[in-house]
């Protein structure tokens, strides 16, 4: 009797089902990412800290970035202070924090917070400068951004 | 004349992959996954007209200076930034104890005093020991008083206050150990660096 021989398997594997699998990686990471609403136009390293807390939902912080301009040829060296997309000087910061919380709903206005975002070379002069300001107005909470790490 | 042969008329898909991997790719590089985080701290509001000096008792106060170079006078003599996290727990838990510490934790106060040229950074780390001080000391307390072991980490996701089990804890460790820090007015004009 002669052996039949068996059919051979194809040995191909199936990628019709790649795409879709592609499409749902592209779903989860389009759904997850933030683009970054502003450019930045001072240099920010963040200094690391301990004892750090998750900051509240992006529309409850206002951002105040303090650190060296990145074009220190036309902005010079000294550090300055940005907001959204523009530098201010120190007696304009009241204005934007009172703006700033006015944007928030009423619900969550006792969540709302300053980010000081300073680079890791400020000396405290300006943070100080800066603070001193908000204390003038109703934005009484802030946070210094650090990222989680050991202090040295 | 024969009928002309139909074609294929299904879509070629088999690029639809690179496309999606593309934009996959795209996505990939600009994503920056939302985990911003913070050292947090409430100001004191700016007190109108003229106050007159709080008489304090001055062992109520932990003070910390730091100059222009970076370096640290603690309660008067130089110190380092890791004592600082040891001390706070000892003077904020003295109760009366030690005659030179806090009488309570309700009364103790923590000073920082900076000068203009200190560097940020050093700001931050002590106030990230002080902070640590606390922490521990308040998570310490909800584990005794809640008969569940709360670390430093699940007191920070508590401190969010985020739901209503987590306001009533923060509350109960913010009565026992209420934050006292204070950022006492800046000396110095920067100095020369």
């Amino acid at each position: 009797m002669p052996f039949k021989k068996k059919p051979k398997p194809n040995p191909e594997i199936p990628t019709s089902a790649l795409p879709d699998i592609i499409f749902m990686l592209l779903f989860f990471f389009m759904v997850s990412t933030v683009m970054r609403e502003n450019t930045l136009k001072v240099n920010v390293l963040l200094p690391q800290a301990n004892q750090v807390q998750k900051m509240e939902k992006a529309n409850l912080v206002a951002n105040i970035y303090i650190g060296k301009p990145k074009e220190p040829d036309q902005f010079g060296t000294a550090p300055r202070i940005q907001v959204n997309d523009v530098f201010i000087t120190l007696d304009q910061i009241q204005q934007f924090a009172v703006e700033s919380m006015a944007n928030v709903p009423e619900v969550d206005k006792n969540r709302f917070r300053v980010a000081i975002k300073g680079d890791v070379g400020l000396d405290m002069g300006i943070v100080i400068d800066v603070r001193e300001e908000l204390r003038e107005t109703e934005a009484l909470k802030i946070y210094y951004a650090a990222s989680k790490g050991e202090a040295e | 004349m024969g009928k002309k042969k139909r074609d294929d008329v299904g879509v070629n898909a088999s690029s639809m992959a690179d496309i999606a991997f593309l934009l996959l790719i795209f996505f990939l590089v600009t994503t920056r996954i939302a985990s911003e985080k913070g050292v947090y701290r409430d100001l004191a509001p700016k007190p109108e007209g003229e106050v007159p000096p709080v008489e304090l008792n001055k062992r109520n106060v932990y003070k910390v200076i730091i100059n222009s170079s970076n370096e640290l006078l603690i309660e008067g003599d130089e110190g380092k930034i890791s004592q600082i996290k040891k001390d706070v727990k000892a003077h904020v838990n003295n109760y009366g104890v030690d005659p030179e510490l806090s009488v309570s934790p309700k009364d103790a106060i923590i000073s920082i005093k900076t000068d203009r040229g200190t560097d940020y950074t050093t700001y931050l780390t002590v106030l990230d020991e002080i902070l640590q001080g606390y922490n521990e000391l308040r998570a310490e307390y909800l584990t005794k008083e809640l008969g569940e072991k709360i670390t430093v980490e699940d007191f920070l996701e508590i401190s969010r206050q985020d739901t209503q089990v987590n306001k009533d804890r923060y509350k109960l460790a913010k009565d026992k150990y209420p934050l006292n820090v204070s950022d006492a007015e800046p000396t110095g004009s920067g100095g020369a660096k």
